[in-house]
């Protein structure tokens, strides 16, 4: 996962709100193969794992430490 | 073993005029094509298993590259036809066997989508986010006295900290008591709304937090109400900036008229 910090902030705003759509919204159907609905909880949740985990490679600002 | 798949990305109500969408291309670089039947269309695009498989996707859904382009593709082909008409935008990675099972969701759930296209016909989402200043929310009185740096004693490092903290907690007081409102005052020019919740706030790319994650369903011809209304809270509420995206296809809000 450390080939996906991201050069460009404009980019990851879209790309979250984007992410937030298309696996968090959408209708949910049954396809045959691939994913049930089940199978679309556990995307988003490693998604979100993902998401947490490129976090701390990304510069944070702490907003009670910023003045010491 | 099949190796090959049909990709769904939306259903629409009625035949399409024009004989294809074979200009759009999908997610696997594929052009993209149409199951019609019960007065619906979906439309699909033929995917090898080797990439959109079961075992492929779980694999390739934890790889952020692929991850972002498959979802922009997805998004594009929705968007595409959302431009021309009312769509019902399915999850990404929804895929079947073949073409007649797809013909045969359209006849299973074809109250549901005609349900949903209602719901959605003549309507855009907007998302809406709001990101707040806590210094400005508190008057900018926690940022310390003394220049950076300087040596404080233990007491006084306490007690600015104390303050810091105590501040923090005021500003997320105030921040959260706007997003209330903010939501309030945007559910008068939509049909509908929700929050979600925030972005992380090391994707967001801001020093603000995010208070409030807002997604609305707006008549299109309250859309530029709806934006003059977001322009106008965001003038008007310091320590607050407000940010729009779309309009997007509606993607949450198609699946709740029915359940879908």
């Amino acid at each position: 996962m450390t080939e996906v910090l991201p050069a460009d902030n404009n980019r990851e705003i879209a790309l979250v709100d984007l992410l937030d759509r298309v696996l968090a919204g959408g209708v949910v159907i049954s396809g045959d193969i691939t994913l049930s609905i089940a199978d679309v909880d556990l995307v988003v949740i490693s998604l979100r794992t993902l998401v947490s985990s490129v976090g701390p490679l990304l510069p944070g600002n702490d907003v009670v430490d910023g003045t010491g | 073993m099949t190796s090959e798949g049909v990709w769904a990305y939306a259903v629409f109500g009625g035949q399409p005029a024009e004989p294809s969408f074979g200009h759009l291309r999908g997610v696997a670089g594929e052009p993209i094509r149409v199951v019609a039947g019960f007065g619906l269309t979906a439309v699909v695009g033929t995917v090898g298993l080797d990439e959109f498989g079961a075992e492929a996707l779980r694999r390739n859904l934890e790889d952020l590259d692929w991850l972002a382009a498959t979802a922009r593709a997805h998004d594009a082909v929705i968007s595409a036809i959302a431009r021309s008409r009312p769509v019902i935008p399915l999850r990404m990675a929804t895929v079947y066997l073949d073409d007649s099972r797809v013909h045969a969701l359209l006849e299973a759930r074809h109250d549901d989508f005609v349900a949903a296209l209602e719901r959605v016909t003549a309507r855009e989402e907007i998302g809406v986010k709001a990101y707040a200043d806590p210094n400005v929310l508190t008057g900018g009185i926690d940022s310390g006295d003394g220049p950076p740096g300087a040596k404080l004693t233990g007491t006084a490092y306490l007690m600015r900290r104390r303050r810091a903290l105590a501040s923090q907690d005021d500003a997320f007081r105030i921040a959260a008591g706007h997003a209330e409102r903010i939501h309030a005052l945007l559910l008068k020019h939509a049909v509908d709304g929700k929050r979600k919740p925030a972005s992380d706030r090391r994707l967001s790319g801001r020093d603000g937090w995010t208070v409030l994650n807002g997604t609305y369903l707006v008549d299109a011809d309250e859309v530029d109400a709806f934006r003059a209304a977001v322009a106008l809270i965001d003038r008007n509420t310091p320590g607050i900036e407000l940010e729009i995206t779309g309009p997007w296809p509606p993607y949450s809000f198609a699946g709740d008229a029915v359940g879908l």
